[in-house]
């Protein structure tokens, strides 16, 4: 889902600390990178890969481009993430923490127009299990073998971290997954847990789902209402961070308006529930709770 | 986000033409009685705190004349309303009102836009009435690109059923309180109540705008402080913090105070999280095995060593605590000895007198545990490291058991001075840091560690001492990533040679007034 070992891949910022240690991780692992973009440095090779200085002469040289990770500092996203786009790119994973919010919308409104989409920003990317990775899931390529399992469950979390245990927590118990997915830890992503919980269900390499959501913003809820509405069949387990934190850092008037009683731990638990998902009380259950699931659809 | 207080928002409004109340901010009882003469007639004394719901705290007060407007503002000013201290009042003319609205622009994660949101119900009840009677408020997804357009602004209130002269006075409102939100990257900017007033005229009398704060850096004259949302002011440790995080780009450290004026022994822990999520069920599982948690703190998104010292640092700083328990996702991607080197350098320093688990599972693991273990030797409480195969739960539960067994030893340990060097070899870090290493001791070292440990490689032997194989300027742009390796490792496996000073601005202070060091 989303990416595969034929994807062909740009790196922007690939000459860049973060940029350089992922081209190697990503292409280790199978990824097709064949490009990479820094605005001044044409000309370099970088782990192999050619570098160009923008997007458009690296579609020219280096052949179509499916999708681009973009690994430039929060304050020239906006602009590296509006070339890739222009230049034809139709699926951008956003790396990088701190990419102002208007920024984001803008990106948004870009993307709509030309029909693409993109992960993150504030993400470690997407990792199609034992086939490619875009961004930096696994962090190694060593670990990112030893740790995923390939398999039948899909897991999409709000949290990079979550993301990764909970593929190798279910490796563990000889489950494997077919795609990881962070959505990215901000309050505006480009592809929220609803959107990904939808191409989960149309990919036939994932039997069941495994959500990490958090407090905050109105994404699980929105999952439900797929759930409810019967956009979204397969079995879903959800774990969701946060019971503890205290309720009540209001936001706004306009925040309390728009969130009604959602955002809260407690909302979103209920309203996953009562759709039908299956609640991990913690994230040791997921392993017991997804093998049960699993064993179930297959008599 | 990073709110901004009532008369700033209120002075932003200006700048787009939106009127407000003729009035001024006063600091003392003198000022607000002479600001109440100037403005003449009846007037309103608000207390400058970050809340909602302000006038049901009784931090909003009328007042007739200059005389009452000075007692009003005697009575605010060095009080505290929720945890805010009032340390000024905004002094306005009173308003003549016929009707009260809701105007405001926020950026909602479900449109995946800003959104307009109009009513005719404004003042505080506005959350009950968008609860109960969601009809009577009106919004408008607007297009980012296209911006809110006068007409679509006159569409929504019309919606509310007004119509008229105010229709285009509020068509007019609208677009200019978007400008606005836009221009200082407002996440919600919002006016309740908009007031019209008897004479016909549309004034904000309140005015609230949160700003991004990942924009923080873009808006430098809105002077914001710290680029947080806190529900209290912000404390001294979380002044020191910011300045710690502001200026360094490598990864992100969080850091909020949740309790303070607990004592030893009431079980209340140093939490330290890595990544959002793993840092909240790690959280939610210190919570569940009884352990109560003094802050939040979360170090993620790859930080250098020193920024984990430096969170580690002022983690420890909190007096009373019982315990630290540093704990993430259980898998992380970045390498996890990064994170354990700063933690050892911490603990050594203070030196750790708490008991302290670190759950580091990940990537460089075993190297982390490794010197985790070995850094326990060294140290005058017990300190224990786990892996990605220890759930958090398991964890916590393990560091309640080492509190609870823990006595700590009568005669305060002594902690590690600055190493002092015979023969120093100097350089300067990005973050203003020093690395020394004190040639006479490296002469003798046998291991040589820091050489293969530096993770970027910079440190190669000449004449049988490290030195940098890049030029002084380079190390100090961020060549030396301040991994810490020619400390911790030099430390642990080498003959102590090598030493970081890495500053934290205002923590001995503080640490002199607080009690802890
Ligand atoms: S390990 Fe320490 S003592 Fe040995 S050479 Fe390196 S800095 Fe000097
Ligand atoms: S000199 Fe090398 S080992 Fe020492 S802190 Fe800098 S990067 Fe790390």
């Amino acid at each position: 889902m989303l990416v595969d070992d034929t994807t062909r891949v740009l790196i922007q910022g690939i000459t860049g600390r973060e940029g350089r240690a992922r081209a190697s991780l990503m292409k280790r692992y199978g990824t097709d990178v064949v490009a990479g973009v820094t605005p001044g440095r044409g000309g370099q090779v970088v782990e192999g890969i050619p570098v160009f200085d923008t997007v458009r002469e690296a579609w020219e040289q280096a052949g179509p481009l499916d999708a681009s990770v973009i690994f430039v500092p929060a304050p020239l996203v906006l602009d590296a993430a509006l070339e890739a786009i222009d230049a034809g790119i139709r699926l951008l994973v956003i790396v990088p923490d701190r990419v102002p919010l208007y920024d984001v919308l803008e990106i948004i409104a870009a993307a709509d127009r030309s029909n693409a989409c993109f992960i993150g920003p504030n993400t470690l990317g997407v990792l199609n299990t034992g086939r490619a990775v875009l961004g930096m899931i696994g962090g190694q390529v060593a670990s990112a073998q030893s740790w995923f399992l390939p398999g039948p469950v899909g897991i999409v979390s709000r949290s990079g971290g979550m993301t990764t245990s909970a593929a190798y927590y279910l490796a563990k118990e000889g489950i494997g997954t077919s795609t990881l997915v962070h959505v990215g830890g901000d309050m505006l992503v480009g592809l929220p847990l609803p959107s990904m919980v939808e191409r989960f269900e149309t990919d036939p390499e994932t039997e069941a789902v495994v959500l990490f959501g958090e407090i905050g913003t109105s994404q699980e809820e929105q999952v439900a209402d797929l759930i409810e509405a019967g956009r979204f069949t397969k079995p879903l387990i959800a774990y969701l961070g946060g019971k503890a934190a205290k309720d009540g850092t209001r936001f706004s008037h306009a925040g309390a308006i728009i969130e009604g009683g959602r955002g809260t731990y407690q909302s979103k638990i209920s309203r996953l529930r009562g759709a039908g998902a299956h609640i991990a009380p913690s994230l040791g259950d997921i392993p017991r709770i997804v093998g049960g699931l699993l064993q179930q659809s297959d008599r | 986000m990073s709110r901004l207080h009532e008369h700033r928002s209120k002075a932003l409004l200006t700048t787009v033409g939106i009127s407000i109340p003729k009035g001024g901010l006063a600091g003392t009882a003198a000022e607000a009685r002479a600001l109440a003469e100037e403005i003449g007639g009846a007037v309103v004394v608000k207390a400058q705190v970050w809340l909602t719901g302000r006038a049901d705290l009784g931090g909003i007060r009328f007042a007739d004349d200059p005389r009452e407007a000075e007692e009003a503002a005697a009575s605010l000013l060095g009080t505290n309303i929720g945890s805010f201290a009032v340390e000024q009042v905004l002094v306005e003319k009173k308003l003549d009102i016929a009707e009260q609205f809701y105007a405001g622009i926020t950026v909602d994660d479900r449109a995946r836009a800003p959104v307009a949101i109009f009513s005719r119900a404004g003042g505080t009840g506005i959350e009950t009435v968008a609860a109960g009677s969601p009809d009577r408020i009106a919004r408008h997804r607007i297009d980012i690109e296209l911006g809110l357009r006068p007409f679509e602004a006159r569409n929504l209130a019309r919606e509310t059923g007004v119509h008229g002269d105010l229709l285009r006075s509020l068509g007019d409102v609208l677009p200019k309180l978007y400008r606005l939100a836009r221009r200082v990257d407002a996440r919600a900017a919002e006016i309740n109540p908009l007031i019209l007033t008897t004479d016909g005229k549309l004034i904000a009398a309140d005015c609230r705008i949160t700003i991004d704060d990942h924009a923080v850096y873009r808006q430098t004259d809105l002077g914001i402080e710290i680029a947080r949302e806190f529900d209290h002011p912000a404390t001294e440790l979380e002044k020191i913090a910011w300045q710690v995080e502001k200026d360094d780009y490598r990864g992100t450290f969080y850091f909020i105070q949740l309790d303070r004026g607990f004592r030893s022994g009431e079980g209340v822990i140093g939490f330290h999280g890595a990544g959002g999520g793993g840092g909240m069920i790690s959280m939610d599982a210190a919570h569940a095995a009884g352990l109560k948690v003094a802050n939040y703190v979360d170090t993620s998104g790859n930080p250098p060593a020193s920024k984990v010292y430096r969170a580690a640092r002022i983690i420890l700083s909190q007096p009373g605590i019982d315990g630290y328990f540093a704990s993430g996702s259980g898998v992380a991607s970045q390498e996890q000895y990064h994170s354990a080197r700063g933690l050892i350098k911490a603990f050594l320093e203070v030196p750790l007198s708490v008991p302290a688990v670190v759950r580091l599972g990940g990537n460089g693991e075993e190297h982390a545990l490794a010197l985790l273990e070995r850094a326990a030797e060294h140290l005058p409480a017990p300190l224990e490291g786990y892996g990605k195969d220890d759930p958090a739960e398991a964890c916590a539960l393990r560091l309640r058991e080492l509190i609870g067994s823990y006595t700590p030893s009568e005669k305060r340990p002594s902690k590690r001075l600055t190493p002092r060097a015979d023969k120093p070899y100097r350089f300067e870090t990005v973050s203003g840091g020093t690395v020394t290493l004190d040639h006479k001791t490296c002469l003798d070292c046998q291991s040589k560690i820091c050489l293969e440990t530096c993770a970027p490689n910079i440190l190669s032997l000449e004449n049988g001492v490290p030195v940098l194989n890049i030029s002084r300027e380079e190390a100090k742009r961020g060549g030396c990533t301040e991994c810490l390796a020619c400390e911790v490792e030099c430390y642990l496996h080498g003959n102590g040679g090598g030493h970081l000073t890495l500053p934290i601005e205002g923590l001995e202070a503080y640490s002199a007034t607080e009690g802890v060091d």
